[in-house]
Formats: C-alpha cells, structure tokens, sequence
C-alpha cells in the first residue's frame, strides 16, 4: 500500500494550528450570526432589494443572517476534517521517524 | 533583594594561590563562576606568557578534534566532564594521536582501492568496445589502446594525422555510460580507442602523444582467446575490490563510532584545560616565587563561597599550605553585575543592549518589565491578536525545557526563544487592551450592551421612516432624551464599529491618551533620578537639577495633561459646541512665554565659570526642547495603534468578508481556503510584522524618552570566568 504521508512534520503542525484556530473562530463567527449580531452586518449579502421589498421586515435580513451562520458552522465542520488528517499526518510522521533512526 | 534594581555590590580581592595547588583552586573557580580575573600581566604578549607551551598543546589537540568532529553524533544527556590534570594530558594527547594516524591511514587506502577499482572497470569497458573493431592484423603492426576523454578526441585524432600521416590507423567508439574519472571523480563520457601502427619511431611518436592528451592506456589483447582470458580475470578481480571496499567501509565505520563515544568528552576538556592556563597567565609571581597572585572582581555576598572553592581546590590537589582571599580597596569602579532568573533576564537584555548601567546605578529593568508590555500593547491593541500571541508565548513557555527547542541553530528563532517571557507578557497586556479598545480581528464586542439607542431617536420624533430611506448617513444625538443611557462599562462602545466618524472619535482619544501615558512615564523617569542622586550623595544636584526639570516637565506638559482632564470631566454632550480647543489654548500659552527665553539668556552670560556650568546649560537646553520633541514622541502610541487597527479592518474586509457574503449554495466551500488564507496573512502581517514593528518603537521609547531622563549606560558587564559560558565549538559549527 502506498505510504499515506504527503507532506512533513511541520506542514502538519500548521495544519493542526490552522484547523484549531478555523474551528474555534468559525463557530464562533456561526454563533454571533445566528445571534443577529449589528457589528456583522456588513459581512452579510444583503441588497438593497432585501431591505425595500422586505413583506415583513426584518426577517429577510435574519434569514440572510442564519445563512451565513450555517455557512460558518459547516466550514468549521470542514475544518474538523481537516485537522483530523493533519493529525494522523503528525502521527505517520512520529512513526516514520522511530523507524528511520 | 536590591540586586534587580541597583546591582550587586562588588569588591576587588587578591587570591593568593599556592604553585602546587593553583590549577585546582581555577579548576574549582571555573566549575562555579564566581569571579572576573583581572589581567596583571597586561605589557606581556600572547608568546611570552608563562604558559604559552601548554595553551599550544591544547591547541593542537583542539585541531586533531576538529576535524573528527563532523563524522561523530552527539552523546544523550548533558555530560559535563571535568578538567584533566597535567599529567593525565599526555595520555590523552597520545590517544588522540593514534586515532588521527589510524583514520589517515584507512582513508588513505580506501582511496586507493577506489582508483583501482576505477581503472579495472575502464579496462573492461575499452575490452569490450574494441571487440567490435574490424582489424587488420599484421605481422608488422602494434596495437595500442586506451580510453581518452570525448572532448579531446577529435584534436587528438587530428594531431595523430598531422604528427604521423598515414602510418597509423586509429579507430574509436564511445562508452555510453558515465565513467568516473580516477582523478577529479567526476561523471565523464569517454571515448575508447585503438591504434594500430608500425614502426618504432612512428611507436615512440604515438606514446608521446598519448601522453600529451592524458590518456589511459591498456594493454591490448592480440588473440581472441586472451581476449575472454582477460576480461574473466578483470571479472573476479573487480567482485573482490568490491568486497574489500566494503569491509574497509565498515571498518572505517567502526572505527569512527568507538572515537565518537570519547571525543565530545576530550573536546569539553581540552577546552577547560585551555581556559584554565589561560587564567594562570593573567596571574603574577609575588616575592617569593612560591605563590601565585591573582586580582579578582568578586560581588562581596559571594567571598565566604569564594573561599570555601579555594580550600577545597588546595584539599584535592593535596597541598599543605592552603590558598586564602584577601579583600583589597580600590578606586577602580567595579564592573556591574545584576542578577536575573529565567523571567527577568530577557528584559535586563533588552536594558543592557542600549547599555550596560554604571556600577551600582539605578537599573530601569525591574519597571520594564510592566512599562514594555504596556507600552507594546496601547500600540497593537486587539483581543484576538493578543490571544494568539500569548498562546505562542504560553506553548513556548510550557516546551522550554525541551531540547529540541532550546539548542536548534536558527538564529531568528533562538531570538524569539529567549524572549518568550517578553512575548507571554505583551500578549496578556494586549489582551487587556484589545478589551478597552474593544477590538478583536476588527470587529468589536458587545459584552454589556451598548451605552447608546437608536430607537429613542424615533419616540423622541427626531427621525422619520422618510428619513432612513432619504439619507446615507444620520448622525445620533446624544441630547436627546435616551438615546446615550450612560458610557460603556469598560472600554469603547461596541456601536462605534458602526459609525462612520469612528476615527474622529478614535483618534481625539488616542492621542490625548498617549500624550498622558508620555507625560507620566516621563516624570516617572525624571523622579527615578532621584534615587541615583540620593545613592551617589549628590544632594545638590537634588536641587539644583531634579527640582527644575520636574517643575519644568510637569508645569508645562502636566497642565496639559491636566487641561485634558479638565476637558473629558467639565464639559458634557449638552455644552460640547462652546469646548475650547486644547491645542489653540497651548499654543498661545507658548506665545506669551517670553520670560523664560530671557531666563535661558542669563544662564548664557555666566558660562565661562566652570566647565560644571557649560555643562548644564547644554543639559537645561537639551532637557527643555528634548520634553517638546519626547512628549510629540510619545503619540507614535497613537500612530502606531491607529495602523493596526486599520490593517485589521482592510484584511478582515478584503479577505474574510468575500468569503462570508458568498450566498451561491456551493459558496460554503470558498469560505474554508479564505479562512485559511485570512489566518496565514493574519499571522504574517498583523503579528509578526506589526509585532515587530510595535516593539521597536515600544524599545525606542524606553531607550530614548524614558532612559534619557535618568540613565548614563556606560558601564562594564561583569564576565565571571565560567566553565559554562566558554562557547562549545560544537554550538558553533551548529551540531548542539
């Protein structure tokens, strides 16, 4: 079977620091959008339409809003995975460097 | 404990050692590192000195090592061996005598073999290419064959014709693989070939030629059954080279990894037993001849350890009569010594790269160590930033013990590495201001609930629907009844991350603020000045220099930090129209300010006095524009603040938010490489480059504002001599 290791020790490392940062910011981020928070606001698409259209106001925008936050918390799943393979890249790497040595 | 803050008390002494007893009690001093060795020897050169015979032999066997040293791997553990005697250096230098003919001598074999080996694998070639040659044998006719590089071929074919005409014939081909040369060892294509002629003269002609071009010649087989007689032998005799290269490389092998096991040890105690005659040769013969002197620096707490080293020196070395210490007084100033654990070292480092203090001078690190910080962290400001900071500091901190970590040779990383504390701490500070500046990746946290309401401008009727729909930008007012319920609980309120005049406000606050961080530290500078004039019984200097500067300092920049006070406490939103302007107010004060001009005038008049005058009339001068131009200094604070924040802001707008605003149904998967993209230039521009950046203006503002007020730096570091601090030659060839 082919090895499964693709990139180095401290490729790896960077993984795992990248996918703990993108999965703790991110479902954060998914919480405060879903929390309709004001500060956001520029980071949701809205349009104009939304706003002038909107049959029973705000609920466009909070729709919009819980969009965005679902959006946050799949990417942080994403990034789960991500930091899963990192991880058994760090051990394949451990292992590698016992055999060697 | 009054050690961090002035230094420790120094003394000079002299050691008296007996001859016999002498190396050991240096011995002893090394292992503990307690003192400096003054030089009373100074008009002597390196040749004449004592010991010049021993310091050569260590540096002959310091030589034999360093040239091992590159084939040998490191022993596990820290292994500290302790200096040989005298007469145990022979052995050692025998041994490693040995071992350096040893190696030479299996190298020097294995070269051959391989040059053999070379040779015979050529031959083989050129027999087996010159099979296909047609050939006209004749009774009459030599042969003469060999290999020659195929860039000389064709010159070599043309000079064979022009030299011979016609009375030889020569044929050629190429090998199609790389052969090794047996001299240069490189790759080479060449070229095998085979002359036929006849007639002596014609022969001796060819021979020379051949010579000429560097070819190399084999003798040529004249039957076929030679032939294959000829290319069995060179068969089995190149098998057996390989064998025999083989055991000679695992022979060599061995021999290397039973050095390895010795050599680290030889170098560290070639190495002590260096730096040991080299601290005899600072050392002078009194009357007698019998006993050796030594003039030392040694901090006053440590002479009852300082003895105890000396008996126990004179007790290993089994001498009768012991050595003593004896304090002397000098007028010499000592050097300065201040002693700091693994915490404090890293911001008594960054004091001392300015300067090191005058002896027994007040030392700035100890308030360092919370102003740097501080000061870092009003200039970087946001939550997030700070959080991973510290996190890097904090796993830095917990692996400090690693060995991987603490030995590896990457220079930028050894600095990030020694001032882990410094970074653990800029981290906290800049959390804390992240929360007063409210900011966390340039977005701003609504912890409390906002102090203000935009649903009371509409009950108060001051808005309409029309108005929302008419208008890019409406502003709050804060006169009107609830819509400003009361300030923030702690730091800016979250809506001003919505507000379009977000830095008219930011910055009037920044600014006054670094302009009251300014004044402050700078009077705090100015009073610890206070403390040297008390310590160095200058008690005049307490009036005639401390009084004027802080009157100075604090009537004219202390008004303005008290106007700025008076400003934020008197006037609320209600009468915010008739607020003076602060800087309008200062600026004509200055105007108006002709007597102190005049005052510097009579200071000019009476110069020729004494240098002591000239002296502080430059000092007033440069005291009084230097407060001006410092304090304007000090609103880097807000400068540097000020481009963080706006850095943050663009990356989160131009990176983070394209992905955030995708709404295509597979957008979802962009947000994961924008993410991560957002991360790595988070890391690379806003912490390690605004980091940097921050801390050197952070550095400059100690070095140049602060330590200005109170600091001379122009001391000596006291340098023990210390077994631990000699570099290791494996650290600088970057093997530990």
């Amino acid at each position: 079977m082919p090895s499964l290791l693709f990139c180095g020790p401290k490729m790896a490392a960077c993984g795992i620091v990248i996918s703990i940062w993108g999965v703790i910011m991110l479902a954060m981020l998914g919480i405060f959008f879903s929390a309709k928070s004001a500060v956001l606001i520029e980071d949701v698409p809205f349009t104009e339409e939304d706003i002038r259209k909107d049959t029973n106001p705000p609920q466009n925008i909070y729709s919009l809003y819980n969009q965005v936050g679902i959006n946050c918390f799949i990417a942080a799943g994403i990034y789960v995975a991500v930091g899963a393979v990192s991880l058994c890249q760090v051990r394949l790497n451990k292992r590698q460097e016992y055999m060697v040595t | 404990m009054c050690s961090l803050l002035r230094g420790e008390e120094m003394c000079l002494a002299q050691l008296f050692l007996q001859s016999g007893s002498a190396y050991d009690c240096i011995n002893e001093l090394g292992e503990l590192g307690l003192v400096e060795f003054r030089d009373l020897n100074p008009g002597v050169n390196a040749f004449q000195r004592k010991h010049v015979n021993e310091i050569k032999k260590c540096e002959e066997m310091e030589r034999i090592l360093e040239v091992k040293k590159a084939d040998i791997s490191l022993p596990e553990g820290d292994v500290n061996p302790v200096a040989p005697l005298p007469k145990h250096v022979m052995a050692i230098m025998e041994q490693l005598q040995r071992l350096e003919v040893e190696l030479g001598e299996v190298t020097r074999n294995k070269e051959k073999l391989q040059r053999n080996l070379l040779e015979l694998t050529e031959y083989t070639h050129m027999l087996r290419t010159t099979r296909n040659f047609v050939q006209r044998t004749s009774e009459v006719s030599v042969f003469i064959s060999g290999l020659i590089q195929r860039t000389k071929i064709e010159a070599f074919e043309r000079m064979l014709w022009r030299v011979c005409k016609g009375y030889t014939i020569l044929s050629y081909a190429e090998v199609e693989e790389y052969l090794e040369d047996p001299d240069t060892g490189e790759p080479t294509k060449s070229v095998v070939f085979l002359i036929s002629y006849w007639g002596d003269q014609i022969g001796q002609k060819v021979k020379k030629i051949c010579d000429c071009y560097h070819c190399h010649l084999y003798p040529y087989p004249s039957s076929n059954e030679e032939r294959t007689d000829v290319v069995e032998g060179l068969r089995t005799r190149i098998q057996d080279l390989h064998t025999v290269l083989h055991r000679t490389d695992d022979y060599l092998k061995q021999v290397l990894m039973k050095a390895s096991e010795s050599v680290y040890t030889w170098v560290i105690q070639v190495k002590k037993m260096k730096a040991i005659y080299f601290i005899l040769n600072l050392c002078s013969f009194d009357v007698t001849n019998k006993c050796l002197i030594a003039e030392v620096w040694c901090p006053v707490n440590d002479i009852p350890t300082l003895r105890r080293a000396l008996e126990e020196g004179s007790r290993k070395s089994g001498a009768t009569v012991p050595s003593f210490v004896n304090r002397i007084p000098t007028n010499d100033t000592p050097p300065t010594l201040i002693r700091t654990n693994k915490f404090t070292s890293g911001f008594q480092n960054i004091v001392d790269a300015y300067g090191v203090g005058n002896y027994r001078e007040v030392n700035p690190a100890p308030f360092t160590i919370i102003t740097f910080p501080f000061l870092f962290a009003v200039m970087f400001g946001d939550l997030g930033h700070g959080v991973i900071m510290a996190l890097f500091a904090l796993w830095m901190v917990l692996y400090e013990n690693n060995r991987k970590l603490k030995n590896t040779r990457n220079e930028i990383w050894n600095t990030f590495f020694e001032g882990r504390y410094i970074i653990l701490m800029m981290g906290l500070f800049s959390i804390y201001t992240g929360l007063i500046y409210n900011d966390c990746f340039s977005k701003s946290l609504n912890i409390f609930g906002s102090g203000w309401s935009v649903k009371a401008m509409f009950e108060a009727k001051v808005w309409k629907d029309a108005d929302i729909r008419g208008n890019r930008v409406l502003t709050l007012d804060p006169n009107v009844t609830g819509v400003f319920r009361g300030p923030y609980p702690l730091g800016i309120d979250p809506i001003w991350n919505l507000a379009s005049n977000r830095l008219t406000f930011l910055n009037s606050y920044k600014m006054k603020m670094s302009v009251i961080l300014g004044v402050i530290h700078m009077s705090f500078g100015v009073i610890l000045s206070t403390y040297n004039y008390l310590h160095f019984r200058k008690k005049h200097s307490l009036y005639l220099v401390f009084l004027p500067e802080l009157l100075f300092l604090l009537c004219l920049f202390g008004y303005l930090v008290f106007m700025i006070f008076y400003k934020w406490l008197v006037f609320t939103a209600k009468d915010s129209r008739l607020a003076p302007s602060i800087l309008i107010h200062f600026i004509n004060m200055f105007l108006m300010q002709a007597p102190t001009l005049h005052r510097l005038g009579m200071y000019r008049v009476r110069f020729d006095f004494a240098d002591e005058f000239l002296h502080q009339a430059i000092h007033t001068i440069e005291y009084c524009l230097g407060c001006v131009s410092n304090t304007a200094s000090y609103l880097r604070l807000w400068a540097l603040s000020l481009a963080h924040a706006q850095l943050s802001e663009v990356l989160w707008t131009m990176v983070m938010r394209v992905g955030l605003r995708m709404d295509t149904s597979l957008g979802v998967f962009f947000l994961v490489p924008v993410f991560g993209l957002f991360a790595v230039l988070t890391v690379s521009i806003l912490l390690v480059m605004e980091g940097l950046s921050a801390f050197l203006h952070a550095l400059r503002l100690h070095w140049v504002e602060f330590q200005n007020k109170f600091y001379s730096g122009t001391g000596v570091k006291f340098c023990p001599f210390s077994f631990s601090l000699l570099p290791s030659s494996f650290e600088h060839d970057g093997l530990l």
